[in-house]
């Protein structure tokens, strides 16, 4: 297995190296949006206005993390991933539209974000889910938030972080998905599985 | 002291209430108490769970796998040597409580439950994770209508058993629930819950633990598959088929090759539980109810003099 160190700003042809199953560890910017932000960015593209903050060959990150107010701060005690799959009606036009090179989430994503990837250049790193503690360790500083009115978990978290990882490329800009290739190998066997433990 | 009399033969001891410390402040006392098992609950898991982990770590044969379950056990020791909520999503707080009808102070338990999770979610912190599902407010506190859930039974004697369940979304959104056909019967069982496995993929956060409630009204049958979880990974049920139906579904789960975080391996369960219900002759629910790896537990016994045992993790004050 290929181990892979990565930094942002990420090149298109960068992220053009990664192939399913890579073993990355990402250093620099990362940022934060799950479902809500997700909702108010498509909102923005659609009226044309200005994002507060640049996703442009930077990481998104599928995250509502735990935060504790210390003092005027604020300090990351756990940022694991979330679901993907709930950000995949919105990621191809995020992608299309602002650029965003790495996704990092948990679960997989869907067709529709495989073929944004493979289009405009970008992929989907997996970030082993819950693993929270291990995540917050490799996050350095808070750089800024964004949309505070979203509530702590929906509001955008920008991250500096250093070898963020353990990170398993789940979709590459080649059109492959490690998920649809385990799905398709399970539902191979599915059959005969179920009809096994039936007759057991 | 007050004079102590035996309970039983598991060498239990307590004091009846009506010798109980007249200034014993009982609603403090659990609302305290609440605080800290949350704290438990959230930090470190039990040990039936680590162990289950690390043998499933030293079985993976998948190296993505491996590298999922090791990421796993790394975050597991982080968390509870710094007391930091092992995953960020600390869950819809939820109680199992069982009460004894003889318990006093009963109406005083909700109130205290309630104030523990207000407080534990600033001072733990946990996040803030109740939402009103028409505005989409977040109330920041953990507190809402019906929430913190609370499953109450009525037990006999005088103690009161706290059982603090966070469990976080990722693995509830996969959660499912059918009315089989009594025909199907027990061919549908085996092949609803591997074709749930299969499609929940890596989304519930394998490798999981899966409760699966059969039997009773809809709403019994999940509960059921809920209560399944709260089992340890150790214990069988205490029939033998419904134990041997137990260890033949978890092998087929794990022969899917779903794998930790459905990245493709060996590991896609770390248990799988049944609990059952007699049914009506013209249904068959079956309720699937999955639990990511971080599987976060605790549960306490208060008794009647105060005094209060950890019955989840070993030897660990809670007040």
């Amino acid at each position: 297995m290929k181990k892979i160190e990565l930094h942002t700003p990420i090149s298109e042809k960068n992220i053009r190296k990664l192939n399913v199953g890579d073993h990355v560890f990402l250093s620099g910017t990362i940022i934060t949006a799950r479902d809500s932000a997700h909702r108010r960015m498509m909102k923005h593209i659609a009226e044309k206005r200005k994002i507060p903050f640049s996703l442009k060959d930077m990481a998104l990150y599928h995250c509502g993390p735990l935060v504790k107010a210390h003092g005027d701060e604020w300090l990351v005690l756990a940022a694991g991933p979330t679901t993907s799959m709930r950000m995949e009606s919105f990621e191809a036009e995020i992608i299309e539209n602002l650029g965003v090179r790495l996704i990092i989430g948990k679960g997989g994503m869907g067709r529709k974000t495989r073929e944004a990837m493979k289009c405009y250049g970008a992929a989907y790193a997996a970030f082993t889910g819950g693993a929270a503690v291990l995540a917050a360790k490799r996050i350095k500083r808070i750089i800024d938030v964004k949309w505070l009115d979203l509530g702590l978990p929906e509001a955008v978290w920008i991250f500096e972080v250093d070898r963020f990882g353990p990170l398993i490329v789940g979709i590459d800009s080649h059109g492959r998905s490690l998920y649809e290739e385990v799905r398709a190998k399970t539902l191979r066997r599915l059959n005969r599985i179920v009809e096994d433990v039936i007759s057991e | 002291m007050e004079k102590i009399f035996k309970l039983d033969e598991e060498d239990e001891y307590y004091v009846p209430f009506s010798r109980l410390a007249e200034n014993l402040d009982l609603q403090n006392l659990i609302e305290k108490l609440t605080v800290n098992l949350l704290r438990l609950a959230v930090t470190e898991l039990p040990a039936d769970v680590k162990k289950a982990l690390k043998d499933a770590y030293r079985k993976e044969r998948n190296p993505i796998g491996k590298i999922q379950l090791k990421a796993i056990l790394e975050n597991i020791q982080l968390a509870e040597e710094e007391r930091i909520p092992i995953c960020q999503d600390t869950g819809l707080i939820s109680f199992y409580v069982k009460v004894g009808s003889e318990f006093r102070d009963l109406s005083k338990i909700e109130e205290a439950l309630i104030k523990g999770v207000k407080r534990a979610t600033v001072e733990i912190p946990l996040r803030p994770n109740a939402v009103n599902p028409f505005t989409q407010r977040n109330t920041n506190n953990n507190i809402g209508r019906y929430v913190p859930c609370i499953h109450w039974s009525i037990i006999d004697g005088d103690y009161l058993e706290i059982t603090a369940f966070p469990k976080g979304g990722g693995s509830e959104n996969m959660c499912a629930l059918r009315i089989l056909k009594p025909a199907e019967g027990l061919s549908g069982l085996k092949r609803f819950v591997i074709e749930s496995v299969v499609d929940a993929g890596g989304m519930p956060c394998p490798p999981t633990i899966i409760g699966v409630g059969v039997g009773g009204t809809s709403d019994m049958a999940m509960n059921l598959a809920k209560k399944a979880l709260l089992r340890p990974i150790n214990k069988s049920h205490s029939d033998p088929i419904i134990a041997e139906l137990e260890r033949d579904l978890l092998r087929a789960v794990n022969s899917t090759g779903v794998g930790p975080m459905g990245l493709g391996g060996d590991s896609t369960a770390l248990a799988l539980k049944i609990e059952y219900a007699h049914r009506h002759p013209a249904s068959y629910p079956v309720a699937i109810a999955f639990q990511c790896w971080a599987a976060r537990r605790a549960t306490a016994r208060v008794y009647s003099d105060g005094r209060v045992e950890c019955l989840s993790h070993k030897d660990r004050s809670l007040l």
